[in-house]
């Protein structure tokens, strides 16, 4: 399909927004940042609704050979333009939660955010595996300054320790590249995608690769840079981080490991089960006890991004699905949780939990609006994760009964520690004169918020309309894996279908029953 | 092959001897109000000469067409290539000089003509095909050199780092010339073709013996670990512009010399020095990346930085393969293009007093103080580090690439590896000039020819530099093709 270039575009445009707002005033560049972020949704909601479902696999496609070596190759199947829908929808709120929260280097903060931009749409769009490491490992450079200029107390340690976690992740996964090329002459994500690679070698490209994306991700027990960059992060580089950076792990694995290395895949499964389970239930413990919103919040996405592992290593449709959805959700609704934090400590600048309580008081929309989002966290029905968190344990009931079992306990240990979280900060009396002085919400919080409630109920209720998109390439993937699908032990069989004419009089009973 | 084609073939090295002696005679009778003026005549001239030699690369020449002299000089595409980025790097480190010498209280007319005879010895390294055409240019280069390192007499750190160069590089050159003679005595010749085709097979105890002083010898003059000492003491009391200028030329013209020598005297007994390489380049890398680590001065820092780059280019080398000596051109490219950027934001750190900010710690909060200064340093510290999307990426990204292609995984993965404890160092710097409050020492503005070095260095090694990514392989290509070809 050849047409116009509308990825390219969508990398261009915060690309030239970040050199203008370098230049700009402060105010200017607040303007600058918000158009062009807008500009993209634009773009992307275009794309969304231009993508033919059913369609080609890889649509928009775009190929120039710019470099030596790899190429400008971009296009999308229907994974990418969900998380590229989702970046571009996140940013815009971003840059609304950055709106009056910074005050110090706004240009370069603005700058900073939409080279990010650029960055994210470019990962996921790269078709050439080049490209997308280096657009991949580039995206640490804002970050670090991000958390570094504009963070908390800590935030020297902490963007030294993001930096160079992720660092030592990636550049084992640079070697495997360097010689899947060597070995198979082509750097196009396409055909490295149907292409059989030896078993011996899949097992060390695998694991190079799994460094990679376990830390991005991140897994327990490589996921301790995550607290520490949440908690010195500003707001806004929260949001991007959980909602849009964690993505790109779980990205990688659905993108690279799954379909380039089927068998070692199948062989580390076990392996990908083990730390996830650990990490459902060890993180949602740490997170029990944390005295910090942020922290907590940290540790529940890495609770959450164990799920997302799971249902990527069930080696089945639904699972597969289930991680994409729940990848999805956690992108609006952890993004969501620290805009709420980001709200209180607008006004109190503190994180502390104790330091607050009883906002439902003094501030009712706000506390009606955390409500929804620690409901949306928990996993309640018709809000985006239970859809996909039910997928996710329904796919790894297949492969591994046991395993959905303890992953099952996550759940629970996640509405306890929400659900205290929740009660600490919005109910009981109102300890602190200073936190029960706080005002409501105001326009621009409302404006950011509410896009995100529409989502997350849209998510929740109507799933077909993310789910349609991704549906063939997921099935797709899941005819690759096929052949190295491990046999599950829950041996799930269909049920034998009840006859038609009984159903129908049981539900008349039913019926009758609820009128009485 | 007669003296008329001989003498067309070192018309670049020709022009650059009558060119020097000219302009030692205008110092001589115009003294040091000439000094400006024979810069800039010194500019042009290295520019001429890099006219001079590019059309050897352009046209991929090699082999006896391009051999002088009875086999004792080649002007190839491969020197032609080293060449252009020696004289690149000598005229960007003389526009650099005057400002700052005037500063220091004096800028001395010998200094363009020193560097200008440095840049001819370097010349002749980079074409040398036989071990006296080597030892030759190398002295040529390194007597330049030593006085270049004393050139700023009111500071104490200068003359020390001129005497230190000095003894260290007098030792190294002995020990290369002995291992020259050894080679000598079991190869039968001086000539690098003779003793490529009279090292075969099993190498004799003798003949190693003399590979391994040579390498030794070469390894001091690139500054590889574990003959890296005199580098960050020469780096730190150096003046800044002649430090800016031993971090490019005379490592380009080092490295070149040390390819020639490896993959093409040596080229049959590549199991011989693979290994010695592989050791130094890995200690390079390592040594480079810690020893960076407790540096408080920039200038020691970007010292261990280009012992740490060294080690990397070392890969491409220890891969002793036509895309590993590509990727290693390459690499040089970026890496000067990265130090001349790095070194004149350096230059541009003043205090009130109009004297240089070599402190990092005085760099605190530069990025509020010195926007552009602070933005281009800091490009340049991740360039360095290999971040993507940043140019300096590419250079070690080909140099895997070569590594991985030669069968060096575990070589590549230990690398590369390393290279994340280089990335900590950088980061310091960054963390300095961005997070850090504001120490504002730091005044004065980036002026005309800087400005025009900084920004230009900046647009290279910005993503921008990869549309170059093709036409700079190419090149590469060709220039490491003459190189093999001879073999």
């Amino acid at each position: 399909m050849t047409g116009f270039p509308i990825l390219s575009l969508m990398l261009a445009v915060p690309a030239v927004a970040a050199v203008a707002a370098l230049f700009a005033s402060a105010g200017a560049a607040r303007t600058i940042a918000l158009v062009a972020t807008l500009i993209d949704l634009a773009l992307g909601l275009d794309l969304w609704a231009n993508y033919q479902i059913g369609g080609p696999q890889w649509q928009f496609v775009e190929h120039a050979q710019l470099f030596s070596g790899f190429s400008w190759a971009l296009g999308i199947d229907g994974i990418a333009l969900v998380l590229i829908v989702l970046s571009v929808f996140l940013m815009p709120i971003c840059i609304g939660a950055s709106w009056d929260a910074i005050e110090k280097r706004v240009p370069e903060y603005m700058a900073a955010f939409l080279f990010m931009e650029t960055l994210m749409i470019g990962v996921f769009a790269a078709q050439d595996l080049f490209l997308f490491y280096i657009l991949f490992e580039a995206g640490l450079i804002p970050m670090y300054l991000i958390i570094g200029i504009w963070g908390g107390v800590d935030r020297i340690y902490a963007s030294y320790k993001f930096f160079l976690y992720t660092l030592l992740g990636s550049v084992l996964m640079l070697i495997a590249m360097l010689w899947i090329v060597n070995l198979t002459g082509t750097t196009s994500i396409p055909v490295l995608m149907e292409y059989n690679f030896p078993l011996q070698a899949q097992y060390l490209l695998w694991l190079a690769f799994f460094a990679s994306f376990a830390v991005k991700m991140p897994m327990w027990p490589v996921h301790t840079w995550l607290p520490d960059a949440h908690v010195q992060a500003p707001t806004a580089g929260s949001v991007i981080l959980a909602g849009v950076l964690l993505k790109m792990g779980g990205y990688g694995f659905i993108r690279f490991s799954l379909p380039f290395f089927p068998e070692a895949s199948a062989y580390f499964a076990p392996l990908v089960w083990g730390l996830s389970i650990v990490a459902v239930v060890y993180t949602s413990l740490v997170a029990l006890v944390q005295s910090d919103m942020k922290k907590l919040i940290a540790y529940s996405s890495v609770a959450h991004m164990a799920i997302v592992t799971l249902g990527l290593f069930a080696f089945n449709r639904q699972g597969l699905e289930g991680s994409m959805v729940v990848m999805l959700a956690h992108g609006l609704v952890s993004g969501a949780l620290f805009l709420c934090v980001g709200v209180i400590y607008d006004r109190l600048h503190t994180r502390e939990i104790s330091r607050y309580g009883g906002l439902a008081i003094n501030m009712p929309y706000y506390a009606l609006f955390f409500m929804f989002f620690t409901m949306a966290s928990v996993g309640l029905p018709a809000t985006a994760n239970f859809v996909g968190e039910f997928l996710s344990l329904q796919g790894i009931y297949k492969a591994s009964s046991w395993t959905a079992l303890i992953a099952g306990t996550g759940i629970i240990l996640g509405a306890a520690y929400m659900l205290y979280l929740y009660r600490r900060v919005a109910f009981g009396d109102q300890k602190n004169a200073d936190a029960a002085a706080m005002p409501d919400l105001t326009v621009r919080e409302y404006l950011l918020l509410t896009p995100l409630v529409i989502a997350t109920l849209w998510m929740g209720i109507y799933p077909e309309s993310f789910i349609a998109p991704i549906r063939a390439d997921i099935a797709h993937l899941d005819a690759r894996l096929a052949a190295a699908r491990p046999a599950g032990d829950a041996q799930v069989t269909p049920g034998h279908p009840v006859a038609s004419d009984e159903h129908h009089e049981s539900a008349e009973h039913n019926g009758e029953g609820s009128e009485k | 092959m007669n003296w008329a084609s001989s003498l067309r073939l070192v018309a670049a090295e020709e022009f650059l001897s009558v060119s020097g002696l000219v302009l030692l005679l205008v110092c001589a009778w115009a003294g040091d109000k000439s000094a400006r003026l024979v810069t800039w005549l010194a500019v042009a001239a290295l520019a001429v000469a890099g006219v001079l030699v590019a059309p050897a690369l352009c046209g991929g020449v090699f082999g006896a067409e391009a051999s002088a002299f009875y086999g004792q000089y080649a002007a190839d595409s491969f020197s032609s290539f080293a060449k252009l980025l020696i004289y690149g790097a000598a005229g960007a480190s003389l526009l650099v000089a005057p400002g700052f010498f005037e500063r220091q209280g004096g800028y001395r007319a010998e200094y363009p003509v020193l560097a200008l005879f440095a840049a001819l010895g370097m010349g002749l390294m980079v074409s040398a095909t036989d071990m006296l055409t080597l030892y030759v240019g190398l002295e040529m280069n390194s007597l330049a050199a030593y006085v270049l390192a004393a050139m700023s007499r009111s500071d104490d750190r200068s003359p020390e780092a001129g005497l230190k160069y000095f003894v260290l590089g007098s030792l190294a050159s002995g020990i290369l010339l002995f291992g020259i003679s050894l080679t000598y005595g079991f190869a039968g010749s001086t000539s690098f073709d003779a003793i490529h085709t009279a090292l075969v097979g099993k190498m004799s105890t003798g003949s190693l013996f003399g590979l391994v002083f040579i390498l030794v010898g070469l390894s001091f003059k690139i500054s590889a670990v574990p003959f890296h000492m005199w580098t960050p003491d020469v780096y730190e009391g150096a003046p800044t512009p002649v430090t800016t200028f031993f971090a490019t030329a005379p490592k380009v013209a080092a490295l070149a010399l040390t390819m020639r020598v490896t993959l093409f005297a040596f080229g049959m007994q590549a199991q011989a020095w693979q290994q010695i390489v592989v050791a130094i380049s890995l200690l390079s890398i390592v040594v480079g990346a810690l020893g960076a680590i407790g540096q408080g001065n920039i200038k020691r820092l970007m010292a261990y930085s280009s012992i740490n780059n060294v080690g990397f280019m070392l890969i491409g080398l220890a891969a002793a393969t036509p895309g590993g000596a590509a990727s290693m051109l390459v690499y040089l490219s970026i890496y000067v293009v990265m130090s001349i950027g790095g070194f004149v934001a350096i230059l541009s750190l003043r205090d009130a007093e109009g004297n240089s900010v070599e402190k990092i710690a005085d760099l605190a909060g530069l990025s509020r103080s010195k926007p552009g200064l602070a933005f281009v340093l800091a490009m340049v510290m991740f360039s360095l580090a290999g971040i993507p999307p940043l140019f300096g990426f590419w250079g070690k990204f080909v140099v895997f690439q070569s590594a991985v292609a030669a069968g060096l995984v575990p070589l590549a993965t230990v690398g590369i590896a390393a290279s994340v404890i280089g990335a900590f160092y950088y980061l310091k710097v960054v963390k300095v000039l961005y997070f850090d409050e504001p120490a504002d020492k730091v005044v004065g503005s980036v002026d005309g020819v800087h400005a025009v070095l900084l920004y230009g260095s900046a647009i290279v090694i910005s993503p921008i530099g990869y549309l170059f990514t093709g036409w700079l392989g190419g090149l590469a290509q060709s220039a490491a093709a003459a190189l093999f070809h001879a073999a």
